[in-house]
């Protein structure tokens, strides 16, 4: 569980703590064999490379599956998840030997008829890489 | 390209999928969830990415996988999913546009499970020019 802080004060416009998750070769691996995305530009250097990209990049929806679980650990559970949406704008970039950050963080946006909207922020290196991220949980 | 005449039809996919408690297992390993009783949000993106690639490359559509980038992607989650279930896919291409040589299709998958709707996932699939 991520620690919300002890106050469990929820109301629009709080800003909820920050978590920073860690991606590397072989998380990237162990999304592709968990979601069958076996794409070689989230594995292979060099084909990355050939295709025009900096280096291997994290598949957008590792990114998006890291930040549900800050989603679901707010909501208490990954059962109070009711939406889910993200932009990719820009790719999580992950060199050979590297830990690379995924910070993410999230405010209140609205609370009505037993929701919580929360609009999230993912950033990486300093990077905003998802936009428009939001999610709708039961209160 | 795309056959344009095929925006706005509902494609059923070739199979129910029944979901395997190892296959939620390794997904929750992956983002560190230790409840696996329950699939994460995301989790049903591996059925629909395949159902969308099998039915969008089919001859009669002809969208091509191979320079595929994904836009974006949203979720619409009505009931958890959980090891056992077997779920119905249907992709809907919703909408088709060509921006500067990029085409540009979005399409809703909607999971079912005994006639009712589970998950409604809309995913915006950019084929690089």
């Amino acid at each position: 569980m991520v620690d919300f802080g002890g106050t469990g004060m929820n109301e629009v416009g709080t800003n909820l703590e920050e978590k920073v998750f860690y991606l590397n070769r072989a998380l990237l691996k162990q999304y592709a064999d968990a979601s069958g995305d076996q794409n070689p530009i989230h594995q292979n250097e060099e084909f990355a490379k050939s295709v025009g990209l900096p280096n291997v990049i994290a598949h957008g929806m590792l990114t998006m599956a890291l930040v549900g679980k800050y989603v679901s650990d707010f909501a208490h559970g990954s059962a109070n998840v009711l939406e889910y949406s993200a932009r990719f704008i820009k790719p999580v970039i992950v060199p050979e030997g590297e830990d690379v950050d995924l910070t993410v963080s999230a405010s209140i946006t609205g609370i009505s008829d037993g929701k919580i909207s929360l609009t999230l922020s993912a950033t990486s290196a300093g990077v905003k890489v998802l936009g428009m991220a939001k999610a709708v949980i039961r209160q | 390209m795309l056959n344009p005449d095929s925006v706005g039809s509902t494609f059923a996919g070739t199979d129910s999928i029944t979901v395997s408690q190892s296959e939620i297992d390794a997904f929750c390993a992956v983002v560190g969830e230790t409840d696996t009783t329950i699939a994460p949000p995301t989790f049903t993106i591996r059925i629909t990415l395949t159902q969308f690639e099998e039915i969008l490359t089919r001859p009669e559509i002809g969208l091509d996988w191979s320079r595929l980038v994904h836009g974006d992607q949203k979720f619409e989650i009505f009931s958890p999913v959980k090891a056992g279930d077997q779920l119905a896919c249907a992709a809907t291409i919703e909408s088709y546009r060509v921006a500067a040589g990029n085409e540009i299709v979005s399409v809703r998958s909607d999971l079912s499970r005994d006639g009712k709707l589970v998950i409604s996932a809309w995913s915006t699939l950019v084929v690089r020019a």
